[in-house]
C-alpha cells in the first residue's frame, strides 16, 4: 500500500506556545486514520498545517512523496488534499449551490458538473436545498454541505476536523455512515475528532495526540479496548 | 406640468450623486473584503483627473485615448497601491494598515501638488454634446450621460460580483479568508483583482466628474472622498445597493440644500445626515449587522 501522507517531526508553534511538538504519523492510500485527543492536544493544528494554512517551525509533510511544507493552501488543494474545518465555515451569505462551487474553484465547469451530481447523491438534502442561502441551514445540513463542498476538489485525501461536533446523536451516525462511504469509494481519511469512541470504531488506525505530542498509535480497535484510552477518552 | 427648476435641481442631484456612487462603490468593495477603509480611494480620482489633463491639454492627443488611459491608469495605480502598501500589513493590526492608507492618500496629494502645482488645472471637454429639450426643460446631455454610466457599471459591477467565479470568490474571501484558501481561492490575486474593480469604477468618475465640473487639484480628492465614504458608510458598507443609494441620496441632498439657498450648509447637512444614520441604524441602509469574528 502505497503511502498517501506522511508527517515527520513535526513543530507548530503560536508565538511563545508550543502547540505541536514532534508530531509524526502516517496514512497509506485507501485509509481512515484518526486522531484523537483532548482539547488543545495540536489536532486541530496538524491539520492546519498539513493544509498550508500555518507555517510549522520544523519537521516534514509530504503528500504523495512530495514535499508540501511551504506550499501555498490554494496549491495544496490541487494537488489533491481538501480538509473540511473546524465549525463547517461554509460562506452563510453564498446559497448551497454556490458554496459547492467554491468548493470545486480549481476544477473546470464540466468536471464540477459532474462532480456535483455525486455530492447530491451522498448528500439529498443538500440537491433539495441547492437555492438556499448557507446560513438558513440547520448544523447537520451546514456540516454536510461543508463536507459536500470539500469534496469538490475531488480529492485523493480529505481532512475532517471535528465533523461531529455539536451535531445530535442521530446526525453524527449519519456523517460517520457518510464518511465511511466516502472511504468505500476510494477516498482517503483523516479524521480529527473528541468523539473518540465514533472515530475508532470506523477507523483503519488511530494516533493519541496529547499535549502536542504522539503518545500512542495502533489500529481502531486496539485503541478502542486500550485501557488507558478508554480511562482518558471514552469515559471509562 | 414638471417645475423646470426642480427638475433641473433633479437632475444636477442625480448627476453629483452618481459620482459619488462610483466612488463608493470602490470604498465598500475594498472595505467588504478586507475590512480596510481605503482614504487613499478619493485620491486616485485625483490622478485620473490629472491623466485626463495631461492626454488631453499637454499631449493634444484624443478625448477616447484620454478616457482609457484614465481608467487604465487608475486601475493599476489601486492595484499597485494595495501591492507595495497594504499587502505586506495583511496580518498586521487593522489600524496600522488604516494609517498606511491615511499615509498614501498624503503621498499622492502633496505628490501631485509637488509634479503639477498647488493651482487647478483645467480638464478640457471630451465631448461637444447638445443638450436635449423635454418639453420646455433643458436637460443637460453631460447629467444623462454620467447618469447612464453610473447605471452601467452599477450592473456590471452586480453581474461580475454575483455571478462570475471571480466575482463569487470574492465574496467567499470577504466572508471567510482561511475557508476561501481550503478551497483552492488565491486570496491575495482576489483582493488584488478587488482593487482593480474599485478603481477602475474610480477611474470611470474621475473621467466623469472632469466632464462635469473641468477641473483637476492635488486637493480635490479629499471632499470628493470623504463624501463618498459618507455615501458607503450611509447606504451600509460591505453592500454594494447601499452604496449606490447612499451616493444618490448623498448628492441629492446637497443639490437641494444648495438650491434652497442654503449651499454654505450643503456639507454640514451631509454630515449631519451620517451622524443621524449612525445614531439610528448603525450598519447604514442596507448594512448587515456585523458579527466580529473571533
Amino acid at each position: 500500500m502505497a503511502t498517501m501522507l506522511s508527517v515527520k517531526d513535526l513543530h507548530v508553534s503560536y508565538g511563545a506556545i508550543k502547540a505541536v511538538r514532534g508530531v509524526s504519523f502516517d496514512i497509506n492510500e485507501g485509509e481512515i486514520v484518526t486522531l484523537i485527543g483532548a482539547n488543545g492536544a495540536g489536532k486541530s493544528t496538524t491539520l492546519n498545517t498539513v493544509a498550508g494554512l500555518i507555517k510549522p517551525e520544523s519537521g516534514t509533510v509530504e503528500f504523495q512523496g512530495k514535499s508540501i511544507v511551504g506550499v501555498k493552501a490554494h496549491k495544496i488543494v490541487e494537488q489533491g488534499l481538501a480538509m473540511c474545518p473546524e465549525g463547517r465555515r461554509v460562506f452563510t451569505h453564498m446559497t448551497v449551490a454556490e458554496n459547492l462551487e467554491m468548493g470545486g474553484y480549481t476544477r473546470t465547469d464540466a468536471e464540477n458538473a459532474e462532480t456535483i451530481e455525486l455530492v447530491y447523491e451522498h448528500f439529498p438534502r443538500l440537491k433539495e436545498r441547492m437555492r438556499q442561502v448557507a446560513g438558513t441551514l440547520s448544523g447537520g445540513e451546514q456540516q454536510m454541505l461543508a463536507m459536500g463542498r470539500a469534496l469538490m476538489s475531488r480529492p485523493q485525501l480529505l481532512m475532517l476536523d471535528e465533523p461531529s461536533m455539536g451535531l445530535a446523536p442521530i446526525l453524527v451516525e449519519e456523517i460517520f455512515d457518510i464518511i465511511k462511504t466516502l472511504n468505500q469509494n476510494g477516498t482517503t481519511i483523516l479524521l480529527v475528532e473528541q468523539n473518540a469512541s465514533m472515530a475508532l470504531s470506523i477507523a483503519d488506525r488511530g494516533y493519541v495526540l496529547e499535549t502536542g505530542k504522539i503518545n500512542k498509535t495502533g489500529t481502531g480497535q486496539d485503541l478502542l479496548h486500550d485501557d488507558d484510552v478508554r480511562k482518558a477518552y471514552l469515559g471509562g | 406640468m414638471f417645475d423646470v427648476t426642480f427638475v433641473t435641481q433633479l437632475l444636477n442631484g442625480l448627476q453629483l450623486g452618481s459620482i459619488y456612487a462610483l466612488i463608493a462603490l470602490g470604498y465598500t468593495m475594498v472595505y467588504g473584503i478586507i475590512l480596510l477603509l481605503n482614504f487613499a480611494h478619493g485620491d486616485i480620482i485625483m490622478v485620473g483627473a490629472y491623466i485626463s489633463w495631461i492626454v488631453m491639454s499637454q499631449l493634444g492627443m484624443s478625448p477616447v485615448l484620454a478616457i482609457i488611459l484614465s481608467v487604465a491608469g487608475c486601475t493599476l495605480l489601486g492595484v499597485l497601491i494595495d501591492k507595495v502598501a497594504y499587502a505586506p500589513l495583511r496580518d498586521a493590526p487593522r489600524l496600522s494598515i488604516l494609517i498606511t492608507a491615511i499615509g498614501v492618500s498624503y503621498f499622492l496629494e502633496n505628490g501631485a501638488q509637488l509634479v503639477f502645482g498647488a493651482d487647478a488645472k483645467v480638464v478640457p471637454q471630451y465631448f461637444e454634446m447638445d443638450n436635449l429639450m423635454l418639453g420646455d426643460v433643458q436637460l443637460s446631455s453631460v447629467s444623462l450621460l454620467i447618469i447612464i454610466v453610473t447605471a452601467v457599471s452599477t450592473a456590471v459591477l452586480t453581474y461580475v460580483v454575483n455571478r462570475t467565479k471571480l466575482g463569487k470568490a470574492m465574496r467567499a474571501v470577504s466572508e471567510d479568508m482561511g475557508a476561501a484558501r481550503l478551497m483552492g481561492i488565491n486570496v491575495n490575486n482576489t483582493i488584488s483583482f478587488t482593487f482593480a474593480v474599485g478603481s477602475a469604477l474610480a477611474g470611470i468618475g474621475a473621467v466623469l466628474y472632469s466632464m462635469a465640473y473641468t477641473q483637476a487639484s492635488p486637493t480635490m480628492g479629499i471632499m470628493l472622498g470623504t463624501k463618498a465614504f459618507v455615501a458607503a458608510v450611509l447606504g451600509g458598507i460591505g453592500s454594494i445597493p447601499g452604496a449606490v443609494i447612499g451616493g444618490l441620496l448623498v448628492g441629492l441632498a446637497e443639490t437641494f440644500v444648495s438650491a434652497i439657498g442654503l449651499s454654505v450648509w450643503k456639507d454640514a447637512v451631509v454630515f449631519l445626515m451620517l451622524i443621524i444614520v449612525l445614531v439610528v441604524r448603525p450598519t447604514g441602509i442596507l448594512g448587515r449587522p456585523m458579527t466580529e469574528k473571533v
